[in-house]
């Protein structure tokens, strides 16, 4: 370990780096607010913001443009902290909501809640969390075999998963008119959300933020293995339930908003820990911070490179994620 | 601090491997469990250690059941290490040891002075002190289980509770261990309870030892009570001899099996 390295790895330096990210993702948001058909600059955006004036530019900056991008942020920032827990709590480096069928399950609810009480869409998150709940319990009880272990954890995720989705995309193509095209559904896609979706899923985000986390220095602990925390005095199996019911509040909410975003919550744990290391206490923020400035950054450039139309911010994550984790992993011979 | 076991059974699914045992540990001793594979030691610790629940029987910590005590409350009176524990790689040994404090800080994010003195005591008596911002996984083995030790130490317990604590070491760092372990008990009157395969290891630093057998305890005396050739015959079935070393306690040289006589 070099000098800056070891500095990273101190409090100071985890902490300095939550800073950092946090004023990239405030800034990557400001400049995401420039891109679309509507051109302005910085200076007369923040103007915009600051004295919010009647008339359209407001009402694209404001009404259209900012609710996305703080959706963007949101559901980045839950998507990795939901990772983080659960690689943490499954002590798994595979483990995300997308691979362990957390996602699937929030989906496939609130897609039977839009369809069939589409009046009632304020039931939409906490459908989504039961359905997310239900399958994390589910995953857990058919890799439970005299514990459970982290492959058969991965491989009963995976089966879960793919069945799951694949009532999802049955459903969504008997029904595509009214639930709004599958494709967004299935990739994942920020396009025309509008403060509804914050009204509705806000909460909940915050909610699961916050409790993931305060859980963080629980899952220092839970990283020990499960007799070494109990012998520390650690509740295991209750802090290992409310640390599932966390990631799966927090995969809940994001899908709800922004479908089936992959990527972000199994790659900005990974990063972060990279950088950082493997304290939890540290780890949670820090990944939430870059997961939102990694959906806000794939999202503006979605917008940017086929103008106007645009990409989901689904499909450039799955562009740009994978290779720069690749290269991560060599360059730092990860895990050896 | 006394702790005393009545008449406890358990085991994993449907066999027992503990079946009726009682005994007491008076405060400020070291205890060794002793016994063949499958004996139940390690079984029994982990129902001492509240790993694992009984089955029937009571185990009292100074009068009280055990089972019944606060989680957090009982984790600043004893400290177990279990056989297999792994920790993050990057963690570094100062990380491991500060996770110890994790039953007297509850929700505290920042460390207090007390905290942070037990830590460097804990890292001092473990001879740690030295590696505190080295990963784990750049460690010996020797060094990597007086971090663990070192850990378990942070808790400030009046019992600790140890399984197989020098297995996959060398003999060097096996007394290693068994020295700081020692030293502990007489500076501080920590009272260990723990697993050991190595009898005369056990014999070196314990003031009693219980030997196990067939779900029970065999016998239970000072080294030169229960290390005789009789039964190590009975119970291990080899054949030794006994000598008494001017140290005080005994050693066994095994001179054969004893499985062909029967």
């Amino acid at each position: 370990m070099n000098g800056f390295s070891r500095f990273l790895h101190s409090a100071a330096g985890r902490t300095c780096f939550c800073i950092v990210t946090a004023i990239l993702l405030a800034a990557a948001m400001v400049l995401s607010l420039r891109f679309g058909a509507l051109k302005l600059t910085t200076s007369e955006i923040l103007r915009l913001l600051w004295e919010r004036p009647e008339g359209i530019e407001s009402q694209i900056i404001i009404n259209i443009r900012l609710p996305r991008i703080l959706l963007g942020a949101l559901t980045g920032a839950c998507l990795a902290a939901a990772g983080t827990i659960l690689q943490s709590i499954m002590r798994n480096p595979l483990a995300s909501p997308g691979i362990i069928g957390v996602s699937a399950g929030a989906g496939l609810a609130g897609i039977l809640v839009m369809l069939a009480f589409p009046q009632f869409s304020v039931l939409l998150v906490p459908a989504a969390f039961c359905g997310a709940l239900l399958t994390a319990v589910l995953v857990y009880l058919l890799a439970w075999k005299r514990g459970a272990s982290p492959v058969r954890l991965i491989l009963a995720g995976v089966a879960v998963s793919a069945m799951l989705s694949a009532f999802s995309s049955t459903i969504l193509l008997f029904n595509a008119e009214k639930a709004g095209g599958i494709l967004d559904f299935s990739i994942g896609s920020l396009s025309a959300r509008s403060w509804l979706q914050i009204e509705q899923a806000g909460i909940y985000m915050g909610l699961g933020l916050l409790g993931a986390v305060a859980l963080g220095a629980k899952l220092n602990i839970l990283a020990l293995g499960d007799e070494v925390a109990a012998g520390l005095g650690m509740n295991v199996e209750r802090v290992r339930f409310l640390a599932i019911a966390a990631a799966a509040l927090l995969a809940a909410s994001a899908v709800s908003v922004a479908g089936l975003l992959g990527f972000v919550g199994l790659i900005a744990p990974h990063i972060v820990r990279l950088v950082t290391g493997s304290d939890n206490r540290f780890l949670v923020p820090g990944s939430a911070l870059f997961g939102g400035l990694m959906v806000v950054a794939c999202d503006a450039a979605g917008r940017m490179v086929i103008e106007p139309a645009e990409l989901p911010v689904g499909i450039i994550m799955a562009l740009l994620g994978p290779p720069f984790f690749l290269w991560l992993l060599r360059r730092q011979r990860y895990g050896a | 601090m006394e702790l005393e076991v009545r008449e406890i059974k358990g085991g994993y699914g449907a066999d027992l491997v503990i079946d009726g045992v009682s005994f007491t540990v008076r405060s400020g001793s070291v205890v060794t469990l002793l016994g063949p594979n499958g004996s139940g030691k390690s079984t029994l610790l982990k129902m001492l250690g509240r790993i694992l629940k009984p089955r029937g029987g009571s185990v009292l910590l100074d009068g009280k059941e055990l089972f019944s005590l606060d989680s957090a409350g009982l984790a600043r009176k004893m400290a177990v290490l279990p056989q297999l524990h792994q920790a993050p790689g990057e963690i570094t040994v100062e990380e491991l040891v500060t996770l110890g404090r994790y039953p007297h800080r509850g929700w505290n994010f920042v460390m207090s002075s007390t905290d942070r003195e037990a830590v460097e005591r804990s890292l001092a008596m473990t001879r740690m002190t030295q590696f505190r911002d080295r990963p784990m996984n750049s460690l010996s083995g020797g060094e990597r289980q007086r971090a663990w030790i070192a850990m378990t130490l942070a808790q400030e317990p009046e019992l600790l509770l140890l399984d197989e604590p020098t297995t996959f070491l060398d003999i060097s760092c096996q007394f290693e261990i068994v020295e700081i372990i020692r030293k502990l008990n007489r500076g501080s009157g920590l009272t260990v309870i723990m697993v050991l395969h190595d009898l005369n290891l056990a014999a070196a630093c314990s003031d009693t030892l219980i030997m196990l057998k067939d779900r029970k305890i065999r016998c239970t005396g000072t080294p030169a009570e229960v290390l005789t050739p009789e039964i190590l015959r009975e119970v291990f079935q080899i054949e030794a001899r006994i000598v008494m070393l001017e140290e005080g306690y005994p050693c066994c040289i095994t001179t054969g099996s004893a499985r062909g006589e029967k």
